[in-house]
């Protein structure tokens, strides 16, 4: 059992386990593995507090409504799945600003969150606007061959290849 | 009566089995090491191949899973609607801010729980900001970007005119050729 404490397990076989779990959701959900979604409801519901019931007047709303469902379980199910890889292999630990990002950029968390609080609103809006993510179409729409999928991937990668790389020239000069 | 998937959970089980399910895949993905902002950036970088690796094999094996349970007639397939517009596009937004935070939906909430604050007060609020946004510019790109070039829910299989089955093995034969080659180049 201690395979089950290691820090890493090989990359392939993680992923052969996710396409096991991806089976798992087609048999017993009829539902494929996703995550974007689940983040859309979340703001309807944030926003259903704040302004009200005419939040989910709202077309978008109506199409994904800002309630509870299965996938919104599941994304709440990962934190607490990586919360518990982490503590019983040790690499748990809370961390404001990453390594890697620290050595080049220096320890201010400030830059760092502005950064990410960047990224992550482009990440939000993208997905939704392509109609998932890395999950969604990355994932559980390339295995079952869809054309939107293979083109939404290669957009996410090419897009990400480049702000990476923009961002990490810029600050080596 | 026998539906599409004869195996679907009663209503009131779905949810505690999407929560299990999501425990499990966030243990996976801290295990695999794409909760790591290094090695998401170290793949858009081009210097560290582990999560074309995990979503290849996870492609590989779940595809060819999903067409042997759809020949048993256990699963229904789920592709979404497409169009230039809205994969291309919206991908490319996507990928920018991908670059930027150097996590995604998924592994930005498992990087929460290894402890990772910038993939929550970066991560988690800038989507749920991104989120809120699109659902109040949703009404106007729906008549216009997303309809650009519009080719629906169409799949691989469609496009090439040929056997579901056959397409799947020649996918698994570029995919296995692709994650030998990564690892007889040590990526």
């Amino acid at each position: 059992m201690e395979w089950l404490f290691l820090p890493r397990w090989p990359a392939v076989t993680v992923g052969i386990l996710i396409g096991f779990l991806e089976c798992l959701t087609f048999l017993l959900l009829d539902k494929p593995i996703g995550c974007s979604t689940a983040f859309a409801r979340t703001s309807g519901m944030i926003e259903k507090a704040l302004r009200g019931s005419a939040t989910a007047e709202k077309p978008y709303y109506r199409l994904f409504p800002p309630v509870i469902d299965w996938e919104w379980m599941f994304v709440f199910g990962i934190p607490l799945g990586a919360f518990i890889s982490a503590v019983s292999s040790g690499t748990f630990r809370i961390e404001w600003v990453p390594s890697l990002w620290a050595g080049i950029f220096g320890p201010g968390v400030s830059s760092r969150l502005i950064t990410a609080l960047a990224g992550g609103f482009l990440a939000g809006l993208g997905a939704r606007w392509a109609g998932g993510c890395t999950s969604g179409h990355g994932i559980s729409g390339s295995l079952q061959l869809a054309v939107s999928s293979w083109l939404a991937s290669a957009a996410f990668f090419a897009g990400g290849i480049l702000s990476a790389m923009l961002l990490f020239s810029l600050a080596r000069g | 009566m026998m539906g599409k998937t004869p195996f679907l959970l009663p209503e009131a089980a779905r949810k505690p089995f999407a929560l299990f399910l999501g425990i499990v895949f966030g243990f996976l993905l801290q295990k695999g090491g794409v909760t790591r902002y290094e090695v998401i950036i170290g793949q858009l970088l081009l210097l560290d191949f582990t999560v074309l690796k995990v979503m290849l094999s996870a492609v590989l094996a779940g595809m060819l899973g999903i067409q042997v349970l759809l020949q048993l007639k256990l699963v229904a397939l789920h592709p979404k609607h497409g169009s230039v517009g809205s994969s291309v596009i919206g991908g490319l937004i996507f990928g920018l801010g991908f670059g930027l935070l150097g996590y995604c939906p998924g592994t930005a909430a498992g990087a929460v729980g290894q402890g990772s604050l910038d993939a929550l007060f970066g991560g988690v609020f800038g989507m749920l900001l991104g989120t809120a946004f699109y659902s109040g510019i949703y009404p106007r790109i729906e008549t216009t970007v997303l309809r650009w070039g519009t080719f629906g829910d169409i799949t691989l299989p469609e496009v090439l005119h040929s056997a579901r089955w056959k397409v799947v093995i020649a996918v698994a034969a570029v995919i296995a050729s692709a994650l030998s080659a990564m690892s007889f180049l040590g990526l």
